[in-house]
């Protein structure tokens, strides 16, 4: 009885009820197909149905639009919205200019950060530059700062007379025009001075991986050192920067904090700020529809990313030798290098770090830094005995909406990354031990989907979900709750998880388990005994590294936030809208010396900030 | 007490099918190796047998109890079935002492801890590594972790035993040392032994029984010496045999009574008595055929033997390693390879007499590429021809 496949193998069997019950008892009876069943089901109600949801707010009439479009009443199917975006009068201001803002500082922070961060990358890993220890540091640390902090130290150097209190620069009497204080000026350097640490991780990690015996075979075969980096290194780095470059234009195009900061007081609006807007005001069903397209543009972005690299990526550059590695020697441009790079890193991210770390202290900003100008207000002040009449706020330690804020931040980092991290150990247990199996491919893909879009877009999506009662009321309305906004930011941080969950899980082969299984442990048994005791350094790396990361977003929170739950980020960015910039600035400080302090632990257990891109 | 029967085992991986219609008898306190290049489902085969892996049609009894039955969808559970698994990366859980790894399935078979103590100690010490106990695996080497994981394996006294090529990762002195440890273990325990390898030396030196695997079908299944003798096709003699055994073509033609081959080395002439008649073999006519010829049965002389089977060749070239030496020779155009004991040279080009012998030889049908002429087993040197 040869068969050649199963269908032919079950066409030959007869119907027996006898095995009916033992395959579903073989189902059920299995925890792990419970586990797998569980893990699609949460994955599609978190990421599937709520996309679909807001796809669906765009095509249906709200109340807010009701008298708009005459004869509707709601729930009404409608392009009304898509219409209203992409082809009515208002078209150029609401979305040809914002998109093509967007994409221009897209195109300009790419254009800059990309080489900068490369150049960087190679100074550091293939030549002697001394002072590497150092240069990393300098490099590295900034990274960790959030965008929109840096847009507050830019604020506190560039500000003129049009955010009613004077920067540093004006302060001193010098002129400063305001394309160059906001705008997309202002954006794109901002953004360079953050993002380029992104093509710096990536690229110096692939130049690491290169052995440098393939550089020295070309030497032997007569090439120059230019012709060497030109035909050998580079095509092999090729793949990581195009990655860097891709990532970059997608990340720059959705970012909000930034453009939020230095564009709207100009009126200088991007996709983001604009779809801000039409949510948190009306048409929302507009806004609804720039997200999708937001979404579209970023995901673009990354599968062109997938087909362009995809196949190239794989170079297999790591040899057994390859950590041995020659240096290309400088020579005399050694110390200017080294200095050049110091005095860039300085000014581009200590010195405005400076400033916005002075500006907290002093009672008129721009007032340079005498005596008698310097307070603890922003600390410690009252209302009542304020130095200067503009302050808006108490202090920060007598302030309650800062304590509130405090106390938010804290529960959403910890309980957000808690239940992110044992998620992502439980998704990363289903993709690794499916792997090439269908639910396997399903659940990676699922979780996949939030790391395609950007934040606000992200959140966006959350907004049409819960801000009204969904089955029948079952499930409540959510918008203004922190239950909404913790939700959020563990689902946006699915995909990092479940990657550090699944290379954790990697470490644990599946022969531990059965070897346990042989040995008449149950499933359970052999995750308490044999899985969860292994994957505990995994767990708390992964754990530590979604805590900086929920601690500091403000992009993705942004658009669900109510005053009762505004964390430290929002509510440093509500009160830099504010003519007096010093609370805003105290609260920045704080929130970049938590994350200072947070990173140190994480490294110390073994985490890597590179592996918390984003 | 325990004997192992595989009826029509077939195995899926999507469209990929791996163990083609399986048919297997383990007797009670056989050593069975399954032998087979990688990717031929000899693996897959013990994973079945354990439980691991459930295929999708066939059945399994142990001991003439039904274990799978695929038409019914029953698999019974991996440790109701009384076996246990040594893997190929030995799985030693890091977390655990030598002695807690040992002790891990006793515990959960709940037995008492006096027993445990006592069970787990006497495994350690018939794989000799008693005093490790307290020590983790990544603090023993390569050939200690190899015998933690047997310890493991047979704390729990199982009626049979699966090992899944567990001497691949040691180097080759420790290769040998475990060899005859396995050996020993066989004798002492008496348990069945179901082992996976690719490397037939191990096949040969341990087993009582051999599984010849070839992409998802069992081609032979004999004793080492019968397979190492008799290899059913020209892909199993290939495979068994290092060095590789010589194929030599030739023309042969069968009246019915005696089989006439004629080959560049030599006319032979084998009786009906030693043929496998239940293979393809035209009659009355003339057909390609394959000789097989063992590299140590080609005697070598420098002075005429006068042997009624010796022919003149030419060194081609000669390999000396110590103990052994290996020459290849030319005969009217064809090489072939001869295997002396001990040192011996010879000089480019010189002229041998070279004495081979036809009842150890085997042929095989070129077209279908099977075994129709048995070699004999057991041979006398200067008795037989």
């Amino acid at each position: 009885m040869a068969v050649s496949s199963v269908k032919e193998l079950k066409k030959n069997r007869k119907f027996s009820w006898k095995r009916v019950k033992n395959q579903i008892m073989g189902i059920l009876g299995n925890p792990f197909n419970v586990i797998v069943f569980f893990t699609l089901i949460i994955l599609f109600v978190l990421i599937i149905i709520p996309l679909l949801i807001m796809i669906q707010n765009t095509f249906i009439v709200a109340k807010a639009e009701l008298r708009s479009i005459p004869g509707a009443s709601i729930g009404d199917y409608t392009l009304y919205y898509w219409k209203y975006l992409l082809a009515s009068p208002l078209t150029q201001t609401v979305f040809w200019e914002p998109l093509l803002h967007s994409l221009t500082i897209g195109f300009f922070v790419t254009l800059i950060s990309v080489p900068l961060g490369s150049i960087m990358a190679w100074l550091m890993v293939r030549t002697d530059i001394p002072g590497k220890g150092v240069l990393s540091a300098m490099i590295l640390i900034p990274y960790m700062i959030p965008s929109w902090c840096k847009a507050l130290s830019w604020l506190s150097i560039f500000r003129n007379e049009l955010s009613g209190s004077y920067g540093l620069l004006t302060g001193m009497g010098i002129p400063i025009p305001d394309w160059l204080a906001y705008g997309p000026f202002a954006i794109v350097i901002v953004m360079v001075m953050h993002y380029y640490a992104f093509s710096y991780i990536m690229v110096s990690g692939s130049l690491r991986s290169i052995n440098s015996e393939l550089e020295e075979m070309g030497e032997i075969q007569g090439a120059t050192k230019f012709r060497i980096l030109k035909s050998i290194t580079l095509p092999l780095v090729l793949p990581a920067f195009l990655s860097a470059t891709i990532m970059t234009i997608s990340k720059s195009i959705g970012t909000y904090g930034v453009a939020a900061n230095l564009g709207n007081r100009i009126s200088y609006y991007v996709l983001a700020t604009r779809m801000k807007e039409f949510i948190n005001d009306a048409p929302k069903g507009v806004g609804y529809a720039m997200s999708i397209l937001m979404i579209l543009l970023a995901s673009g972005t990354i599968f062109a990313n997938q087909k362009l690299i995809g196949t190239r990526k794989s170079y297999a550059t790591i040899g057994g030798k390859g950590t041995r590695s020659n240096l290309i020697p400088l020579g005399k441009a050694k110390v200017p290098m080294m200095i050049l790079l110091i005095v860039f890193l300085f000014f581009s991210m200590f010195m405005p770090l400076f400033v916005l770390i002075m500006e907290s202290f002093q009672i008129v900003p721009g007032k340079g830094y005498g005596l008698s100008n310097l307070s603890l207000y922003a600390w410690f002040g009252t209302l009542d005995n304020a130095p200067n009449p503009a302050f808006a706020q108490n202090g920060l330690f007598r302030n309650s909406e800062f304590a509130r804020a405090c106390w938010n931040t804290i529960k959403l980092s910890i309980l957000g990354s808690l239940i992110t991290a044992i998620c992502g150990q439980f998704f990363g247990y289903v993709t690794t031990r499916g792997r090439g199996k269908w639910y396997g491919k399903l659940t990676e893909q699922m979780i996949f989907i939030p790391y395609l879009m950007p934040g606000v877009a992200f959140s966006a999506i959350y907004f049409a979900m819960f801000s009204r009662p969904r089955l029948g009321g079952i499930i409540p309305s959510l918008y203004g709750t922190f239950t909404l906004i913790l939700l959020c930011s563990i689902v946006k941080h699915f995909p990092f998880a479940s990657r550090s969950g699944s290379s954790n899980m990697m470490q644990i082969s599946v022969e531990l388990e059965e070897a346990a299984d042989l040995a008449g442990a149950s499933f359970w048994k052999r995750i308490g005994r044999i899985v969860i005791p292994l994957a505990k350094g995994g767990f708390v790396s992964g754990f530590l590294l979604s805590f900086i990361s929920i601690a500091k977003e403000l992009d993705l929170i942004a658009l669900l936030m109510t005053p009762a739950n505004y964390t430290l980020s929002f509510l440093s960015f509500d009160y830099s809208k504010e003519a007096m910039p010093q609370v805003a600035d105290a609260i920045c400080i704080v929130i970049i010396l938590f994350i200072l302090v947070c990173n140190k632990l994480a490294k110390k257990i073994g985490g890597d900030v590179s592996k918390s891109m984003g | 007490m325990s004997r192992i029967v595989l009826e029509h085992i077939d195995k899926f991986y999507g469209d990929n099918h791996v163990l083609k219609d399986i048919n297997l008898t383990i007797e009670d306190g056989d050593f069975m190796t399954l032998l087979g290049p990688s990717g031929c489902g000899k693996t897959t085969t013990l994973r079945v047998v354990s439980g691991l892996e459930k295929p999708q049609g066939g059945k399994l009894l142990m001991d003439g109890k039904t274990i799978i039955d695929a038409a019914e969808a029953f698999y019974e559970e991996p440790s109701k079935r009384g076996l246990n698994l040594v893997f190929q990366s030995y799985a030693l859980w890091p977390h655990m002492t030598v002695f807690q790894n040992v002790a891990f399935g006793l515990k959960i078979k709940k037995m008492k801890k006096d027993e445990i103590e006592s069970t787990v100690m006497r495994a350690l010490s018939t794989m000799r590594i008693a005093e490790y106990r307290d020590r983790y695996p990544n603090e023993l080497s390569g050939g200690q972790q190899q015998r933690v994981a047997i310890a493991r394996a047979i704390a729990s006294s199982p009626k049979l035993l699966l090992l899944d090529e567990p001497l691949s990762n040691l180097d080759a002195r420790l290769r040998i040392d475990m060899r005859a440890e396995l050996k020993r273990l066989h004798k002492e325990t008496g348990t069945t032994i179901i082992y996976v390898t690719h490397d037939q030396v191990e096949a040969l030196t341990m087993s009582t029984k051999i599984a010849l695997f070839k992409a998802g079908e069992i081609s032979q299944v004999a004793t080492p010496l019968e397979l190492y003798t008799n290899p059913i096709d020209l892909e199993a003699a290939d495979f068994i045999g290092n060095p590789r055994i010589n194929f030599i073509d030739a023309k042969a033609v069968f009246d019915g009574e005696t089989l006439k081959v004629k080959s560049p080395i030599g006319d032979y002439d084998f009786a009906k008595e030693k043929l496998k008649l239940d293979e393809e073999i035209p009659q009355k006519k003339e057909f390609d055929v394959v000789m097989g010829l063992r590299p140590e049965l080609v005697d070598i002389y420098t002075e005429d033997p006068k042997h009624k089977n010796t022919i003149v060749a030419e060194v081609y070239a000669s390999q000396p390693a110590g103990s052994e030496s290996l020459v290849t020779l030319t005969v009217n155009g064809i090489d072939f390879l001869a295997k002396q004991i001990g040192l011996v040279e010879y000089d480019m080009n010189e002229k041998v007499y070279v004495v081979l012998h036809p009842s150890r030889m085997n042929v095989y049908n070129k077209e279908t590429g099977r075994l129709i002429k048995f070699a004999k087993v057991k041979h006398h040197a200067g008795v037989d021809d």
